[in-house]
């Protein structure tokens, strides 16, 4: 299992804001290292023990069957689980440098350098212009919104199809759609670091296969963490790959590797069916 | 249908009792469906008939005038008109403020986080007693503000006399003093007026504003909630950019049933507006509404001024369905579009 250790204590107290960009390259090309060592909801322990770094412009991909914590763990990367009334954590998630779970670090602040992709798509009530341009004005963003608009939608490739009725509603458009234009408005904003819960497991197989494409070439320019319960799309989209399962990280490692030449019984087992 | 293996099969047609009482269900639904709109119907219909003498009359001027004296047939409701409006309007202002960030209090949960981040400190936040308190205590507080319209609107005329109107005389009048220059400070508060009907029946609408509006906020889906909060939002930006107006639907309709309920009003303006036949902007002076004007004259209505009330009820009638209908189109207008119909 690779585990890159950097206990390196927070020195910045403004928080992920102000670190310089180029701060994660120095490590390996490691932008996230996430180390959960218990993570509670309530009282009810739902993640131990897990320990995944994430590297640059890769694309990094859970696994595992229902329940066995990937969401959890995804949660913890830009603070969603914080809105969780009984969530607690222990561990570290090392972004840019810092622990984004340091006091001083404002979750609302992380979310906006973090994106997020949810399993259904939810575009808000309000225009397809305005739902992409939320980040941008989120961000207090002074340049052009409408041309970081079109950037966005043409790299989430749904320009085309929505080019002619912008102020048309989100909700309007069709699942695949919806989600497309939900990658759109978190990626307008440019994020260094794009999660994505399950974003295709709400589609029919075409509109999957777009999404997945559309991953793909987010790549270049992200980075991407991807939780499914599609084996298939795993090793389709993914450069590594974690299997979770029970709460508990069992193997990280490179997709075609985990795939092929699984380490752990228990991987193999599940990679091969057999349970999950 | 006869059992096509012969055997014990658990699958049958509906019977014939099952298919009378899906019948008998349908037409009960239609038939008080149909009642209730023939009831409105009537009742409008026989409104407008009872005024039908004081319509050929009085005419419109009815609804210009400004005398109301029964004894040389003299009749004008325009103050009474401007009375209703006046202080439904005010009312809806103070109630709406009020009853929406009461709900956003509500439906957000902010005293539940209070109360569990108190036990926290206590370290009892996972106690199989207290860990169950912040949402009760968040549930006691939302019947608490929907107990507001258990209230009589007797008791609340009452309260408004003889608590409401002594609190804030020495204050309407120190501001008539000082701002005197300002219409709505014209006057001074000598005893019944506009203000302390407004603070009563703002008091009386908001239990309706908050409960409606906290149910059109608490529907929000969550995915929406996470979507905002996802992007990065503050809560603050997620409530007013995200939230109100994917519930603005509800809320406006909200506000509509509150300002018919405050139009219509009766007992508590009867008591408290002063009922004086005056068209005043001061917020101090007394004045009179419809339903007031209504409820102090039908006593001793003579026959040919009964025809005259009627007219005075048949225009607010027309007042409260126009609200409701102009409402309901405005709606549809807004939400239509937002909500990818359009």
């Amino acid at each position: 299992m690779t585990n890159i250790k950097r206990d390196k204590k927070p020195s910045d107290p403004c928080g992920v804001v102000q670190s310089s960009t180029d701060d994660g390259a120095k490590t390996d090309g490691v932008v996230i290292d996430c180390k959960i060592d218990e993570l509670y909801y309530g009282t009810f322990k739902a993640v131990r023990d897990t320990a995944v770094p994430v590297n640059r412009n890769k694309i990094t991909a859970f696994i595992g069957p229902s329940g066995c914590g990937k969401s959890t763990v995804l949660r913890c990367i830009n603070r969603m689980n914080d809105l969780v009334r009984g969530f607690r954590f222990k561990g570290h998630v090392h972004f840019r440098g810092k622990d984004i779970y340091h006091p001083s670090v404002d979750p609302v602040a992380v979310r906006r350098y973090i994106g997020m992709v949810f399993q259904q798509p939810n575009p808000f009530a309000m225009s397809i212009y305005n739902n992409v341009a939320f980040g941008l004005r989120l961000n207090r963003y002074r340049g052009s919104v409408r041309d970081k608009v079109e950037e966005a939608l043409t790299r989430a490739v749904l320009w085309e199809e929505v080019k002619d009725k912008l102020n048309k509603s989100g909700l309007s458009l069709s699942g695949g759609q919806q989600q497309r234009l939900c990658i759109a408005r978190a990626i307008a904003t440019q994020p260094e670091v794009l999660l994505m819960d399950e974003p295709a497991s709400a589609l029919d197989p075409i509109a999957t296969m777009k999404v997945e494409e559309l991953i793909r070439q987010l790549r270049r320019d992200y980075t991407i963490i991807i939780v499914t319960h599609n084996m298939q799309q795993a090793s389709r989209v993914s450069d590594k790959t974690a299997f979770l399962y029970l709460g508990r990280l069992i193997e990280f490692n490179d997709t075609d590797q985990l795939f092929t030449r699984p380490r752990e019984k228990q991987t193999e087992d599940y990679i091969s069916g057999r349970f999950g | 249908m006869t059992d096509p293996s012969g055997g014990t099969q658990i699958s049958q047609p509906p019977t014939r009792f099952q298919q009378v009482v899906d019948v008998v269900f349908r037409r009960l639904c239609h038939g008080f469906a149909w009642l209730s709109v023939l009831l409105v119907a009537f009742i409008v219909l026989k409104i407008a008939t009872a005024a039908a003498p004081a319509l050929r009359q009085q005419g419109l001027g009815f609804l210009t005038g400004t005398t109301w004296d029964p004894n040389t047939g003299q009749f004008g409701i325009l103050p009474e008109i401007w009375g209703t409006v006046f202080t439904s309007c005010l009312a809806l202002m103070i109630g709406t403020a009020f009853g929406v960030a009461a709900a956003i209090f509500l439906s957000e949960g902010f005293l539940a986080q209070f109360v569990f981040r108190t036990l926290k400190v206590a370290g009892l936040e996972f106690h199989p007693f207290f860990g169950k308190l912040p949402d009760q205590v968040q549930a006691f507080l939302k019947n608490l503000i929907e107990l507001l319209a258990a209230i009589p609107s007797v008791v609340y005329g009452l309260w408004g006399l003889f608590v409401i109107i002594p609190l804030i005389r020495p204050m309407c009048n120190w501001l008539n003093l000082k701002l005197g220059w300002v219409p709505f400070f014209g006057t001074t508060l000598t005893g019944p007026g506009v203000l302390p009907a407004v603070i009563v029946l703002s008091i009386m609408i908001l239990p309706t504003i908050t409960a409606i509006s906290r149910d059109a906020l608490v529907s929000v889906p969550a995915k929406l909630r996470m979507a905002a909060y996802g992007m990065g939002a503050t809560r603050w930006e997620t409530i007013l950019a995200v939230i109100l107006p994917t519930a603005a639907r509800g809320i406006v309709g909200a506000v509509i049933l509150a300002f018919g309920r405050a139009l219509g009003e009766t007992m508590a303006l009867a008591m408290l507006v002063g009922n004086a036949n005056r068209i005043s902007l001061s917020l101090f002076s007394p004045a009179n509404s419809l339903a007031a004007l209504l409820a102090n004259n039908f006593p001793e209505a003579a026959k040919k001024d009964v025809a005259v009330l009627m007219y005075a009820a048949l225009v607010l009638l027309a007042i409260t369905l126009f609200v409701n209908i102009i409402g309901s189109v405005i709606l549809e207008r807004a939400s239509s579009g937002l909500e990818g119909r359009r």
